[in-house]
């Protein structure tokens, strides 16, 4: 049993990296319609950011927040320079672009760091603590914190905040929200620049983990695709619990079953996603679209 | 609409021509690489149909090739098959694949097959590894050797036949269908057409190409193994099509030849140079130019008429 709590609390762990990325890639996809493809690229790049503040002797947490603030003006320029010149062209046009962005992301970064994989350090001590017979380990409830706190934060924002408020008014209703006054064209700009702050969270959790190495995301990005997928594409709420939720069957799947070990865990992912579109394709939280022909 | 027959069928003829009289002009390893240009076209071919005509697009093409290619070397290597014949049965297999594959993925919009099949792309190498027995695991299957100019018209031929059969596809009700459905979704409901079939349907025959083209790759470079076929080439396949040019089936040579030549020449620049200026193609294409050279060709030839 204390075997089973290790891994439930390792998978939630795993299981908040995969809510924060999905949760960016919902942001977009709520505002915009647009699944972008670059969400792990952009993550990865800001973290590798984050490790040349680090190498430069700034202490963890004022890289950290240095690194989100530099991916949040990135993920506003990107969406400003590249992807408003499409706003309105086929969703198919946009999905190609960002395409196109994770190529160059990701090529950029082995341009610019190479392709040699990095120890990347963590915030947290690896020491375990003991419940009884278990012991769990500081780093992973650290990075469970770090990933809740960030939800939470962005949550108080959406609720509480005039400029929440306008993102999410510009989400459901772009031309009544132009109506009454809400930039929707920052509004987009902003739910990017969110998304790729968002990003570079799970990034900096994650690469501690698995090491840092250009790409190291892509796997990542197949979890997160399974945590929205599995929460219902359009729910944040969804996103969140999807993460959390996936981390701990994909654990508990590799300590019971051997044939999910390892390498084996990305098929898992797979799996999670095939399953869920076809028992129930909107999702945990999602709803059936309506379409007013 | 004879007239457009007309001069198709003669364009089809003159660079039937040219690619046959290609190999007495260049050296033999050059005759491999445009070998590989062929195999990227019949990819192409098939990418092509289902983005550019029903509107879907797959980020994981590389897994259906690697399904052909896989099925070829395995017939090949364990059971004695000769190469040639195992050509259609990939494509089969990996057709097969996709029509599975596309039943779930395509139950809601397109956007969920793009993000299934790039987890199909990024999962298949642990599959790959996994069924050792069959696969090879790491160390790969080998297989014989050809002549490159015997590659080079085999895969040529093949390009030829998969670029007349997608012709003929897209004129019949079925083709005529996929653009109804790519063009509006919900006219063409009204009219009768079941999108999770046509969308399905796409998917199957595009990946029937995917895995013709991996069975080639396959048997011309004579060994597969789990990164014979990375997530970069699914890739770099999306940058073909989109230079190439959404819904022309001939202007994907341009992506194929793309694909083939700018990792080479490209490299010259930097290692890591290749990925950089393939990406900034991407977004430069779908940015200035969303028709790619087939786009371009198409305005030019307006601009002339006064």
């Amino acid at each position: 049993m204390a075997q089973f709590w290790q891994q439930v609390v390792s998978g939630l762990a795993s299981g908040g990296i995969y809510a924060s990325l999905a949760l960016a890639l919902v942001i977009v996809y709520r505002s915009s319609g647009v699944i972008n493809f670059a969400q792990g690229e952009m993550a990865t790049f800001a973290t590798f950011l984050a490790w040349t503040f680090l190498h430069h002797g700034i202490s963890f947490w004022p890289a950290f927040a240095l690194t989100l603030a530099v991916a949040f003006a990135g993920g506003v320029a990107l969406e400003r320079v590249v992807i408003r010149p499409v706003e309105g062209r086929p969703v198919l046009t946009v999905v190609i672009l960002t395409i196109g962005l994770l190529i160059l992301i990701n090529g950029a970064t082995q341009w610019i760091w190479g392709g040699a994989v990095r120890k990347f350090p963590s915030p947290f001590s690896t020491r375990p603590i003991h419940v009884g017979s278990a012991a769990f380990s500081i780093q992973d409830i650290g990075i469970v914190g770090v990933c809740l706190v960030a939800v939470a934060l962005l949550t108080l924002f959406f609720r509480f905040t005039k400029l929440g408020l306008g993102l999410r008014a510009a989400a459901v209703n772009p031309e009544e929200s132009r109506l009454v006054g809400v930039r929707v064209g920052w509004m987009l700009a902003l739910g990017w620049g969110l998304s790729a702050a968002l990003g570079a969270v799970s990034g900096m959790m994650v690469a501690p983990v698995v090491f840092l190495d250009p790409n190291m995301m892509q796997g990542i990005l197949l979890y997160a695709f399974a945590a929205a997928v599995l929460g219902g594409l359009e729910s944040p709420v969804g996103a969140v619990v999807g993460g959390l939720a996936l981390g701990v069957l994909l654990n508990l799947l590799g300590t019971y079953f051997s044939t999910f070990g390892g390498e084996m865990r990305l098929v898992g992912g797979l799996a999670v996603i095939l399953a869920v579109l076809l028992i129930r394709p909107t999702g945990l939280f999602g709803r059936t679209a309506v379409r007013r022909v | 609409m004879s007239r457009r027959l007309a001069l198709n069928t003669a364009g089809f003829v003159v660079a039937a021509l040219v690619v046959a009289v290609l190999p007495r002009f260049i050296s033999s390893y050059h005759a491999l690489e445009w070998a590989n240009v062929g195999i990227y076209f019949v990819a192409l071919l098939g990418l092509n149909v289902l983005t550019g005509y029903s509107g879907q697009v797959s980020l994981g093409h590389g897994a259906f090739m690697a399904i052909g290619g896989y099925t070829s070397a395995i017939l090949i290597a364990h059971h004695g098959v000769h190469d040639v014949w195992t050509i259609p049965l990939a494509g089969l297999v990996a057709g097969g694949a996709g029509l599975g594959f596309g039943l779930p993925a395509l139950r809601l919009t397109g956007l969920y097959l793009a993000l299934a099949t790039f987890a199909v792309a990024v999962a298949f190498p642990a599959l790959a590894r996994k069924f050792e027995r069959f696969t090879g695991g790491n160390a790969g299957l080998v297989l014989t050797l050809h002549t490159n100019d015997w590659l080079y018209y085999l895969s040529w031929s093949i390009a030829g036949a998969g670029l007349l059969l997608g012709w003929l596809v897209l004129a019949t009700p079925i083709g005529r269908s996929f653009r109804a459905l790519r063009d509006s979704e919900v006219a063409a409901i009204s009219s009768g057409i079941s999108p999770a079939l046509y969308k399905t349907l796409a998917f199957g025959i595009s990946s029937f190409y995917a895995g013709i083209a991996g069975s080639l790759v396959a048997i011309s470079t004579a060994y597969v193994n789990p990164q014979t076929f990375p997530i970069t080439l699914s890739l770099f396949l999306v940058v073909g099509l989109a230079v190439g040019g959404l819904g022309s089936l001939p202007g994907s040579v341009v992506g194929a030849i793309l694909i083939q030549f700018l990792p080479t020449y490209a490299a010259h620049v930097s290692k890591q140079a290749p990925q950089v200026i393939e990406g900034a193609i991407l977004v430069g294409v779908m940015l200035l130019l969303p028709g790619g050279a087939a786009g371009l060709f198409r305005l030019v030839q307006s601009s002339r008429q006064p």
